[in-house]
């Protein structure tokens, strides 16, 4: 289970056995969407698979991860997304209203987003298998210009910029499974991202040096992936960082950490510091970033690892994700 | 967040770090045990390190009720757990400790029905949801959870449910702390008393540290400011030359302890004339095992357990760690034979592991010295 977590072990995965064996060759780091060109035509590219469990929950549904989701992993890697096409895999015996609510919500999200689904695949397995449902969505779209998304132009003194508050959407799936006799007024993030990160390229293209979505494994596991492929530093401020109160609650009492837990309408980025100002201002004004912080900087140490630092002057190593967030006892 | 914001107030934080500094004597070297696993996470998390002077070390003492747990406990609980009828529900701290044939979670990711459970009162929930099943509570913490699942027995008994029993590693923490002061590499200065175990037993079992042991101890909460005030309150009794018990932690512990989490501790469990822990060896009285009127919900007793000894790997030095005779990073296998990813001892898998604290918040600041002036 650890290897779909997002943290250590996924990234083994994918660097130790998919990447050499499908990326052939490429040195290029690995980023949320391919770049690649058709017929002499730049278009970017990216599949994600969405298996969350409940299906419904407060702020939405996996209809409008799948959809959000895949619009999110274009736009951070710098590219408006256009197209979706969908694949479904339903469990024998699923009721047909959830089937359908979940088509609307799609349609709703992908028509919120601008984009358009143009094919789609449905498959059934038997009961007991899938969960209810899996939804894959794969997403093509034209690269913004202007900017040069890439984590080896990454400098110190450069600025780490946060969309808004971290943790809605893992705490808000946690409480909704019903196991834990705790309740919030949380709702999921879920959001496509889109017309901030716009927003961003506008106000800060040519100091805007990456992005990421900081979905399952949270800011910290983002962050230590950008750490290490540029091989700099990152110290971050703990009390810049925003946190709901009752993301924070939930965290306290659970023995969670808000860094290590999944967004789904959240983006970092990482821009030059003479762009800072003009960028943090351009989020704030747009709607849906009055929350944006700038929660950081790129430093020469710890080198390769992510700093965090107290308001009181103390401070601590913040790795990726080991296994998945586990409470303590006592 | 109430309770919790006003212990962090950063400049109320601050004058107590200059307390502490002002009171430190530059010509002592101050050793400091903290007994409880919960506060070796809170120090590192806080950096509460970054604002001690040089001559205070905090040495890092067993009060972590997983890292104590032999491996063959965690064997034995498993073996019970093979029957696909049963279901082992346990806190999440178990779920990544190795066992001789891997964690729980990996039993789990080759069949076995493992659950986590944030309480025991959730374990027998589970049974009450799966008539056909049993479900078997892996029951492990020091007096701090004992209470709990002393209560949940009482209520399966008056239920008569049959398909719930608990599989009891409850430990006590006085004889861990006298194991740790007869230990002869031991040369401490004063304790950090735990908190939530002291919710339940209260403050007087400790008076004997004092009165035979000389040694003060400060019942402390866990929050950055409840830290630094009990290091101020040992200081000065080590400056006065004194040693007494006091309770840092007086918004939640009660000098008397709980009455009613003892009587329910004692109408179910009794201790066990001997328990072996990992690193202390074996201690008499120092274990609970289930009484006899409750032994129906006893898994030792419902189902037959093998009794497995499994001894360390010899490089393994959880003991030494374990009885702060080691810092985490001086055993020979941290961070290269054992990570938090393929751990080798429950010290770094548990969240309040020595070790697992040490791995994540610090052994990559020690070279770094220079961060804490840039970002000042």
């Amino acid at each position: 289970m650890a290897h779909g977590a997002g943290g250590k072990a996924s990234r083994r995965l994918v660097e130790g056995l998919f990447a050499p064996l499908l990326f052939g060759a490429s040195t290029e780091p690995l980023g949320d969407a391919a770049h690649v060109s058709v017929g002499g035509v730049p278009v970017a590219i990216t599949t994600d698979a969405f298996v969350v469990k409940p299906l419904r929950f407060p702020g939405g549904s996996i209809g409008e991860l799948a959809v959000n989701g895949t619009v999110n992993d274009l736009a951070v890697s710098g590219a408006k997304a256009e197209t979706l096409v969908v694949s479904y895999v339903l469990e024998a015996g699923l009721p047909s209203e959830i089937l359908e609510a979940e088509v609307r919500a799609m349609a709703d999200a992908a028509r919120k987003a601008g984009v358009q689904i143009a094919a789609g695949d449905t498959k059934v397995v038997e009961h007991g298998k899938a969960d209810s449902m899996y939804i894959t969505t794969t997403g093509i779209g034209s690269p913004m210009r202007g900017i040069k998304l890439d984590p080896r132009s990454v400098r110190t003194g450069d600025r780490v910029l946060l969309s808004g508050p971290i943790g809605d959407h893992g705490i808000t799936i946690l409480l909704a499974r019903g196991e834990l006799d705790l309740e919030a007024d949380l709702r999921s993030d879920t959001r496509s991202v889109l017309p901030l990160v716009q927003a961003l390229v506008r106000a800060a293209g040519p100091g805007l040096r990456w992005m990421r979505d900081p979905t399952r494994g949270g800011v910290a596991t983002s962050l230590n992936e950008l750490a290490r492929d540029c091989g700099l530093g990152i110290t971050l401020h703990e009390e810049a960082v925003p946190v709901r109160d009752a993301v924070r609650g939930a965290c306290e009492l659970l023995g969670l950490d808000p860094l290590h837990i999944a967004n789904e309408g959240q983006f970092l980025a990482v821009v030059a510091p003479e762009y800072a100002d003009a960028a943090i201002n351009a989020l704030n004004l747009a709607p849906g970033g009055e929350d944006a912080q700038i929660i950081g900087e790129v430093s020469e140490q710890p080198a390769g690892s992510v700093l965090v630092t107290t308001s009181y002057g103390g401070s601590r190593i913040i790795d990726m994700l080991v296994g998945d967030p586990l409470p303590r006892i006592c | 967040m109430k309770f919790v914001d006003e212990f962090r107030e950063p400049e109320l934080v601050t004058r107590t770090a200059e307390e502490i500094r002002r009171l430190a004597d530059p010509k002592r070297h101050y050793r400091l045990m903290e007994v409880c696993g919960g506060h070796t996470h809170a120090i590192y998390r806080f950096g509460l390190k970054d604002l001690l002077p040089e001559n205070i070390e905090l040495i890092h003492g067993p009060g972590c009720p997983v890292c104590v747990l032999p491996m063959g406990r965690i064997d034995d609980g498993l073996s019970l757990a093979e029957d696909p009828n049963v279901i082992f529900a346990a806190f999440g701290d178990m779920m990544r400790v190795p066992g001789a044939k891997g964690s729980p979670l990996e039993h789990k990711a080759r069949g076995m029905d493992v659950r986590i459970v944030y309480s025991p009162s959730d374990a027998l929930k589970l049974a009450r949801a799966n008539p056909d099943r049993h479900v078997m509570f892996f029951a492990i913490g020091f007096e701090t959870t004992a209470p709990s699942t002393a209560l949940t027995m009482m209520r399966a008994k008056a239920e008569g449910m049959r398909n719930f029993s608990v599989f009891c590693n409850h430990v006590t923490i006085i004889p861990a702390i006298r194991a740790i002061l007869d230990s002869p590499d031991m040369r401490l200065d004063a304790f950090i008393g735990p908190g939530h175990v002291s919710t339940v037993i209260g403050c007087r079992p400790y008076e004997w540290i004092v009165k035979d042991e000389r040694k003060p101890i400060v019942v402390s909460g866990f929050e950055p400011l409840d830290m630094l005030q009990s290091i101020v309150m040992l200081l000065r009794q080590l400056r006065d030359g004194e040693a007494k018990v006091e309770n840092q932690y007086k918004r939640v512990v009660p000098w008397e302890g709980n009455r009613a989490a003892l009587r329910a501790m004692a109408e179910v469990f009794q201790l066990r004339p001997y328990f072996e822990w990992r690193g202390l060896g074996f201690i008499s009285q120092s274990a609970l095992r289930v009484r006899d009127e409750y032994a129906e919900w006893d898994a030792e007793r419902r189902f037959s357990v093998p009794g497995v000894r499994v001894t360390d790997p010899k490089a393994a030095q959880c003991g030494e760690v374990l009885k702060g005779v080691l810092k985490p990073h001086q055993c020979k296998l941290f961070g290269r034979e054992c990570t938090p990813e393929h751990p080798i001892g429950a010290l770094m898998v548990s969240s309040e592991g020595s070790c697992a604290a040490y791995y994540n918040y610090e052994h990559r600041k020690a070279a770094m010295v220079n961060i804490l002036s840039q970002t000042a």
